[in-house]
């Protein structure tokens, strides 16, 4: 579900030579590209078999787990980047993942749909809720649990007590930085913790 | 029909010094190799068997069409461990009933047969034993080491003795030592033949009988403990051994389940060894890397090298999920490079030796890039 759209900027916001650990990982396309791309190291974590497999046969590192359960299984600051690309929207503990990330990472780095996009609000504005290319999904079947928006993830990063170091949105690959919660269909937030 | 085999023997006449502080000399081991070693000797894959498994692995013996080996499904020419690729070796280890030396054979220093003097073996001497074996071939350095169960514990145990000879190591349905359950579940099974009359202290086999009785329930402790509660009932459920009705009996078959666990008893008790089970269940619980380490498995995986696979099965209870979970974890506290495969297979333990598309997908594909790296190092 990510594309190279969202993955370009993304790899551009990792350090050199990180160790990485990348949540819901999916087929470990990112993570083999900042493996090769950038000297980095670690390590994706996956539930579904037939991404576990692709990362497999990429020769990415990865850890089957369900993440709902958390991330127990991972030292605090044992990472210089924690990533959850396109993975907070389809979690029961958003909340409590987002604070793993930072416990565990130095550097967090997130990005989900967002949904203050101002086509969203347009669909919202006439009673349906959206379909579109970034959300492609109908309301009764959608993967995506979490909707949220731009302005919504700052508060529930000041809430957690993280500090922002970057955000900005993403339209068709290129970053929006001018009012990116109506500008931009998917949020990208960069962070640490702020104690 | 899957393709034919050798089993071979090499002798050792040098004494292996053992962890309990015992040695054992004059040694056989019985062995198989599967493939053609190259020339640099580099893609030779070690697989390490299980409780009741031998050396022969994979492959069938001439003109016995049913013989497949235990892990068949998964190694020869095109599968996950593709023998055209890598030459697989499986070695029974020492104290076993398959070949190798072991307490139905005769002890040089007496001249009669080992019985109940047969040394306790651990894991580590089984390794050694192994190494010494791969010397002999002039395999220094292992492509890979792979194994289920205690074979598993075998495969851990090479990448932390020889952290140098071991490049991969996959560990399947394993754990990091036996928890008290399984050491009690061991327990129950060495009791039933210790306490079988025709066991004699372990010296059977000069009285020539066979304590049949105690292997039988040993081996259906252990079945039971093998399978899920789901795969059984979905087996088995309450089915009835004769017809639709109960025949008030306390001692004849009346459940599917019972005459199962009877014949697998019966069939189990004609061709293992007594002694060798005791041994081998002890070496099981024995197990415990991090033991030396006051406890700490990630100490313990400080020394490992190797790439890791590791692979567990949501309803093995016995190697369950949360074993694997904690060498997973030793290695990652270590930043070693580790996968780790959570299959969600309803067959229990037994599951590591059935076919599931997840399961030898995912150790197809680790081989099939261990193949890459030795073809690019070329």
């Amino acid at each position: 579900m990510t594309g190279a759209d969202v993955q370009d900027p993304i790899a551009r916001l990792v350090p050199e030579g990180a160790r990485v650990l990348d949540l819901g990982c999916g087929d470990g396309a990112l993570l083999e590209r900042l493996q090769r791309q950038r000297g980095c190291s670690g390590y994706g974590v996956e539930i579904a078999d037939a991404n576990v497999l692709q990362c497999v046969q990429r020769g990415v590192d990865v850890i089957q787990a369900n993440l709902d359960e958390g991330l127990a299984i991972f030292e605090d600051d044992s990472f210089d980047v924690v990533l959850q690309i396109d993975t907070l929207q389809h979690l029961r503990n958003a909340e409590v993942m987002l604070r793993e990330t930072a416990r565990v990472g130095r550097i967090g780095i997130v990005a989900f749909p967002n949904f203050a996009h101002w086509p969203n609000r347009l669909s919202i504005a006439r009673g349906r809720m959206p379909v579109t290319r970034r959300l492609p999904y109908q309301w009764y079947d959608t993967p995506n649990i979490r909707v949220g928006t731009f302005k919504d993830f700052e508060v529930l990063a000041q809430r957690n007590r993280l500090r922002i170091l970057d955000a900005f949105g993403l339209e068709d690959g290129r970053e929006v930085r001018w009012l990116p919660n109506a500008r931009a269909s998917t949020a990208v937030f960069k962070f640490e913790r702020a104690d | 029909m899957s393709f034919e085999v050798v089993p071979q023997s090499m002798s050792f006449a040098e004494p292996l010094p053992l962890h309990s502080g015992a040695s054992i000399r004059d040694y056989t081991l019985a062995y198989e190799t599967y493939g053609t070693l190259n020339a640099d000797k580099s893609n030779a894959v070690l697989v390490c068997h299980a409780l009741n498994a031998s050396h022969h692995v994979a492959g069938v013996y001439a003109g016995q069409p049913k013989s497949e080996g235990w892990w068949d499904n998964m190694i020869g020419p095109g599968k996950s461990l593709d023998t055209d690729c890598f030459f697989v070796i499986g070695i029974n280890n020492l104290g076993s009933c398959f070949g190798s030396t072991g307490p139905m054979h005769t002890h040089p220093d007496t001249g009669r047969i080992y019985g109940a003097d047969f040394p306790v073996v651990t894991v580590e001497d089984w390794v050694n034993a192994q190494a010494r074996l791969l010397d002999a071939l002039g395999i220094q350095t292992l492509a890979a080491v792979m194994g289920g169960s205690l074979g598993g514990m075998q495969a851990l145990s090479w990448a932390l003795q020889y952290p140098e000879r071991v490049r991969h190591a996959a560990v399947i349905a394993s754990a990091p030592n036996l928890n008290a359950e399984n050491i009690a579940f061991n327990e129950v099974a060495r009791r039933a033949i210790v306490t079988d009359p025709d066991f004699h202290g372990g010296n059977f086999y000069e009285h020539g009988v066979v304590p049949k009785r105690g292997l039988r329930i040993a081996r259906m402790i252990g079945h039971i403990t093998y399978l899920s509660d789901d795969v059984m009932n979905e087996k088995f459920g309450r089915q009835l051994r004769h017809g639709d009705r109960v025949h008030y009996s306390t001692q004849d078959v009346e459940f599917q389940i019972e005459s199962y666990l009877r014949y697998q008893g019966d069939k189990f008790s004609e061709y293992f060894d007594a002694n060798t089970y005791l041994l081998i269940t002890r070496a099981l619980d024995y197990f415990d890397p991090a033991g030396a380490c006051g406890g700490d498995l990630r100490a313990a995986f400080a020394r490992a090298a190797a790439k890791f696979l590791l692979v567990s099965f949501t309803t093995d209870w016995r190697f369950s999920p949360a074993r694997s979970r904690e060498i997973v974890k030793a290695l990652l506290d270590n930043r070693r490079s580790v996968s780790y495969a959570e299959i969600d297979a309803p067959h229990g333990h037994d599951a590591f030796l059935l076919d599931d598309a997840r399961y030898l997908g995912v150790v197809r594909a680790w081989f099939a890039n261990i193949a890459k790296e030795l073809e690019a190092a070329r």
